[in-house]
């Protein structure tokens, strides 16, 4: 079971969320100035990392916000939780 | 290689048994080689035996890192069938439940297929109906299906709870006859002793470290048992195809997960068949010792973690316990999991690679041990043609620009 420190509600089981997949992935514009290729590396071709991701959960049973989360994805390790629009401290893995 | 038979064993018994020999195995591959497979699992061994079998090639080496199907070949549950949506994966998956049909006999080791049916259970009047749509894009494929309704389900399952105050109620479903389940380290070994025969090279506890480029083409592969050439190598290390290819400089549409399976204590027989739950996210067969074996959906998190977290382990087991009350008091044996790479589509990617001379086999996601034969043959026609293999092509790389995507999540089975 994950322990997931809420931002704004503190300490609570995984059931209580939803993982909501990388963050920090930013949308390709003006639309129609995107190729197919940047559409796809968009939307398909991202990172896949053996260790540390930065992704975005919500809290979904409780206050249902969104905050990001930085996981060791081989050990499930939380290295940080910041809010969303805030930028991670840096992490050397 | 010694054929197996009746009167092999027979023959092998009058003189205790010491007269057989081992299957497989190398324990210091080659300086170079025609073709290398990474990954000794299902699809990578069956890979090797059909570039050696179909395609002639003699000079093949398999790479694993710890040892054959220890993988998610050794860690499934075991399910075989084609009951998919789109003519693309319909042709595909029924090809490989046809060639595992023979495949006992073709490889001369018994994978103990069984095909004891696939029951896919109704809840509701719209799973009704949208099991009606299944079946019926089923047949327009070719593959056959049985609707059904509760009073059938319930004399194939004769442990569900389908009385009218059950907590999940049962409307009826849908059988492929031709599913069911295999024995799948022997699949593994199967495809690897009749490998070996052909003269592939199977080399365990070899890492791949990195790949070797030459003039911009594959060249060879570092390994923990050293440097290896080959003008063609494959990869085929499903939950780990994203590490692995990011180190010849390729980046996959894929997402690692980790998929869990539990296996009950023995019991005598109370399951001839394998039932599956789409809604409540459940599904279990009983093996031939007796133990049940269950599967659920994914932990909804990336992970590289080979073991799952306890939400899914109670998810899946609930809906279990309500549907079926009579396992109820049965205890788990063991617990595990294997990480599975996902497609955004849900359907597998085989083809060649930005980089000429290396090729891939992965995005099987939850269920690539059906995929096995077909896989194999499909990815070796890849390979030692440079073209993928008619069945294959819809699978290509071309389908994330293009958008021609084959959209099975629907009918993965499980709504992962």
């Amino acid at each position: 079971m994950l322990l997931l420190d809420c931002p704004f509600c503190g300490v609570r089981p995984e059931i209580e969320f939803a993982c909501g997949g990388r963050s920090h992935v930013q949308r390709p514009g003006p639309p129609e100035q995107v190729s197919d290729e940047q559409w796809s590396a968009y939307l398909f071709f991202q990172p896949n990392p053996k260790g540390l991701l930065r992704e975005r959960w919500r809290h979904v049973v409780g206050c249902g916000l969104w905050f990001n989360v930085e996981r060791d994805t081989v050990t499930h390790a939380v290295t940080q939780v910041y809010e969303m629009g805030a930028a991670p401290a840096e992490t050397t893995p | 290689m010694q054929r197996y038979s009746l009167a092999a064993l027979l023959r092998h018994g009058l003189n205790g048994h010491r007269g057989w020999q081992a299957n497989w195995g190398v324990e210091q591959p080659q300086a170079s080689y025609d073709a290398i497979v990474i990954g000794g699992g299902g699809h990578g061994l069956a890979t090797a035996y059909y570039l050696a079998e179909n395609h002639g090639l003699r000079r093949v080496a398999v790479l694993e890192k710890g040892w054959i199907g220890g993988g998610n070949t050794g860690r499934n549950t075991t399910i075989i069938r084609s009951n998919y949506l789109f003519p693309e994966s319909a042709a595909f998956y029924d090809f490989s439940v046809k060639l595992y049909e023979k495949l006992s006999r073709t490889l001369n080791y018994n994978i103990m297929f069984s095909q004891r049916g696939m029951i896919l259970l109704a809840h509701s009047r719209h799973d009704m109906e949208n099991v009606s749509r299944w079946a019926s894009a089923m047949h327009l494929n070719g593959i056959d299906a049985e609707i059904l309704d509760a009073a059938r389900v319930k004399k194939l399952v004769p442990i569900i709870d389908a009385s009218p105050s059950a907590r999940i109620p049962i409307y009826g479903g849908m059988n492929q006859p031709r599913g069911g389940s295999a024995r799948h380290d022997a699949v593994a070994w199967g495809y690897a002793r009749a490998a070996a025969a052909r003269g592939v090279d199977i080399v365990q506890n070899c890492e791949v470290l990195g790949f070797e480029t030459a003039a911009g083409r594959i060249s060879g592969v570092v390994t923990s048992k050293g440097t290896i050439a080959a003008p063609k190598v494959a990869i085929a290390v499903a939950g780990h195809s994203s590490a692995l290819a990011a180190k010849a400089g390729i980046e996959l549409p894929v997402n690692s997960y980790a998929l869990q399976a539990f296996v009950s204590e023995p019991v005598k027989p109370m399951l001839d068949t394998v039932v599956l739950s789409p809604a409540t996210g459940m599904y279990f067969s009983q093996s031939d010792k007796g133990e049940l074996v269950i599967g659920g959906g994914l932990d909804l998190y990336a992970s590289y973690a080979q073991r799952g977290n306890f939400p899914t382990v109670e998810k899946t087991v609930a809906a279990m316990v309500d549907m079926f009350p009579s396992v109820g008091r049965l205890r788990f044996m063991r617990q595990w999991a294997g990480i599975v790479d996902v497609v955004h589509d849900s359907s597998p990617i085989i083809d060649r690679t930005s980089v000429p001379g290396l090729y891939i086999n992965c995005g099987w996601g939850t269920g690539g041990f059906k995929a096995i034969p077909a896989g194999g043959w499909t990815f070796a026609h890849t390979i030692a043609h440079d073209d993928p293999h008619p069945l294959a092509k819809p699978f290509g790389f071309a389908r994330f620009t293009s958008g021609a995507m084959i959209d099975e999540a629907a009918a993965a089975g499980i709504a992962h």
